[in-house]
């Protein structure tokens, strides 16, 4: 106890490391907590999961079989989605809206996190400001006359529409994020090379952009996670069962009738989740960053 | 200052094209650089939130040009026992679920800053909840409370002999409310928590170390110095919460699309009930309409009566 204690009183900062605390006070006051945030957590994740490979004799026999296990497991759920649903299909379109709003909205607030905080113009601060309240205007007020706005435009029912709807959401928090990037990264750089001769867009393109990669990274991962999740404008504005993206088909195309086909549905959510936990996992460093750096600033 | 004199200077010793020269003109490329950010924000966003006002004025159903009827729609929302219902539910469900949230994700934010093995890897499992598309999540959790394969239902009947019979969950109106709150507790608990514990990272253990010397009690530190300190953050993080909350739609329209006998309408789902659904775009924009006073009252609420008392407890500790 007394090395963990004095280990943890170089690195920590926290109060309750640095009390005397025994081991068995920390184990009901930490770890025990813990692990059942964890547990808690996590069990949908474990029921989703458990349910997608269970036959449905176990599924929906609670007294012959332990709930908790899968005794005889079966692929019947994922290949019942794969090939006899359009589920791969849905699975194409979100990802096609996904990276198309992703590009589109980091292109856009890549230059416009430039102009405000490189370009320095009067009013700067204001423009910045007013991109930062867009974020605030929720979905959930635009969908119906965004509807008809885009059925102005003749694009409903086409997987154009939510490519560019989505940056309304996407490009307030990328923008954000990234003069956060731009603001870190030092002013003589550009300087240094105003001298030189070269152009803005020049000096954007070599000597910013480069510098600001992980910047860029964690407004992507973000932007492909909140458009990949995005529910009420796809909902309200595709129509057809081919074109829609995966969380709206699950809920409109597979749940029909009074039986629920629990192991498809689960399947069809485990599947749908995985592309963004790979996505979380592979560059959860970014992410964790982006989300504190953005409130924090 | 000095800098913006500079790139004409560099252009007149390379004498650059035309094209180059006018996309290193400074006006013209800040318009170019905000053009696809404002026109995309003022097309998708302003314009929609322009003619949503206009719309609830009107009775525009779909395929049909509406006119303008004043404020017949708002009158008609007035005397609708339906809407008075959602907004009921709305300010409870936010009200309840942001108090969970907040009270259970600070409690893990606290947890989190100490040392412990993987504490990586565990920090990056308690936000998966916040990645994963809320939709799935919530039919994860519409399973869950099944009438006859509920697995709580299994824990507490069959496992643990709390109960006689299954829980009905999603059955009746107010365990309906409570579950869906709860669903949407699980969901925010990862966002408050990580956003808080950026908070609690940033605060010098001086002031722990200090308070400590004095014989402050473990409670005592966290009131007189954790709290205060955490002010600003918790005001941010609530507001946002709070908005997002209260017009919260998918959690509701995956669980119970509003049922047992719309009881658990938000203004969200009935918007998109009576707009979308129901066709009558004019009385959707209204009720949508409708939630902007409860948003901004609520974010002023938040924010400046938080900042408020960070500002008074600031002033008290300095």
């Amino acid at each position: 106890m007394t090395d963990l204690a004095a280990q943890s009183n170089v690195t920590s900062a926290t109060p309750d490391t640095m009390a005397w605390d025994s081991r068995a006070r920390r184990v009901v006051m930490i770890y025990l907590p813990l692990a059942c945030f964890i547990l808690i957590l996590l069990f949908p994740f474990y029921w989703m999961a458990i349910t997608s490979f269970k036959p449905n004799a176990e599924l929906l026999n609670y007294k012959e079989h332990n709930p908790f296990w899968i005794t005889s497991p079966t692929l019947a759920h994922v290949k019942h989605l794969l090939f006899d649903t359009s589920y791969p299909r849905w699975l194409k379109t979100t990802m096609l809206v996904a990276i198309g709003s992703t590009f589109l909205s980091l292109f856009a607030s890549t230059l416009a996190a430039y102009a405000i905080e490189r370009l320095r113009f009067r009013g700067s601060p204001y423009v910045g400001l007013g991109i930062y309240l867009a974020y605030l205007v929720p979905p959930s007020i635009l969908f119906i006359p965004l509807a008809t706005v885009i059925v102005q435009f003749g694009l409903f029912d086409s997987p154009l529409a939510l490519i560019l709807v989505y940056p309304t959401f996407l490009v307030p928090f990328c923008t954000w994020l990234l003069i956060g990037y731009f603001k870190s990264i030092p002013y003589e750089l550009e300087e240094c090379a105003l001298v030189d001769g070269a152009t803005r867009l020049q000096i954007l393109w070599r000597i910013t952009l480069p510098l600001a990669v992980p910047g860029l990274i964690s407004a992507g991962i973000f932007s492909f996670t909140l458009s990949w999740n995005e529910f009420i404008y796809a909902l309200a504005f595709i129509q057809s069962g081919a074109n829609k993206t995966v969380p709206v088909a699950i809920l409109t195309e597979l749940v029909t009738g009074d039986v629920y086909q629990w192991g498809a549905l689960m399947a069809g959510s485990l599947l749908g989740s995985l592309p963004v936990a790979l996505f979380y996992s592979l560059f959860v460093d970014y992410y964790v960053s982006s989300l504190t750096g953005a409130v924090k600033e | 200052m000095s800098v913006t004199t500079l790139p004409s200077r560099g252009a007149t010793l390379r004498q650059p094209g035309w094209l180059a020269r006018l996309f290193d003109y400074k006006p013209f490329l800040i318009v170019m650089c905000l053009a696809p950010a404002i026109g995309l924000l003022l097309v998708f966003l302003t314009y929609p939130l322009g003619l949503g006002i206009w719309l609830a004025f009107t009775d525009t159903t779909i395929g049909q040009r509406g006119i303008y009827i004043g404020l017949e729609n708002f009158q008609y929302l007035l005397k609708d026992p339906l809407w008075w219902n959602a907004v009921f539910y709305s300010i409870f469900y936010t009200a309840v679920a942001t108090f969970g949230k907040f009270a259970l994700g600070f409690w893990l934010a606290l947890l989190l800053n100490n040392h412990f093995p993987l504490k990586s890897l565990i920090r990056a499992i308690v936000l998966l909840p916040w990645i994963v598309p809320t939709v799935l999540s919530a039919l994860a959790f519409w399973w869950i409370y099944d009438p006859q394969f509920s697995i709580i239902s299994y824990l507490l009947v069959d496992v643990l002999h709390l109960r006689d019979s299954n829980v009905d969950f999603l059955g009746s109106p107010w365990p309906a409310r409570f579950s869906l709150i709860a669903a949407n507790i699980w969901r925010g608990i990862p966002f408050v928590a990580i956003s808080l514990l950026a908070g609690l990272q940033t605060i010098s253990p001086s002031l722990y170390e200090a308070a400590m010397l004095d014989g402050a009690t473990s409670w005592q530190r966290f009131r007189y110095i954790t709290f205060p300190m955490m002010m600003p953050i918790l005001a941010i993080v609530m507001t946002f919460s709070i908005i997002f909350t209260f017009t919260d739609f998918q959690l509701v329209y995956a669980i119970t699309r509003g049922g047992p006998v719309n009881s658990t309408h938000l203004l969200a789902t009935l918007a998109f009930q009576r707009g979308i659904a129901g066709g009558e775009l004019g009385e959707g924009a209204a009720i949508a309409v409708s939630m902007i006073p409860f948003l901004v009252f609520a974010t002023l609420f938040s924010y400046f009566g938080l900042a408020r008392r960070k500002w008074q407890q600031g002033e008290a500790n300095d």
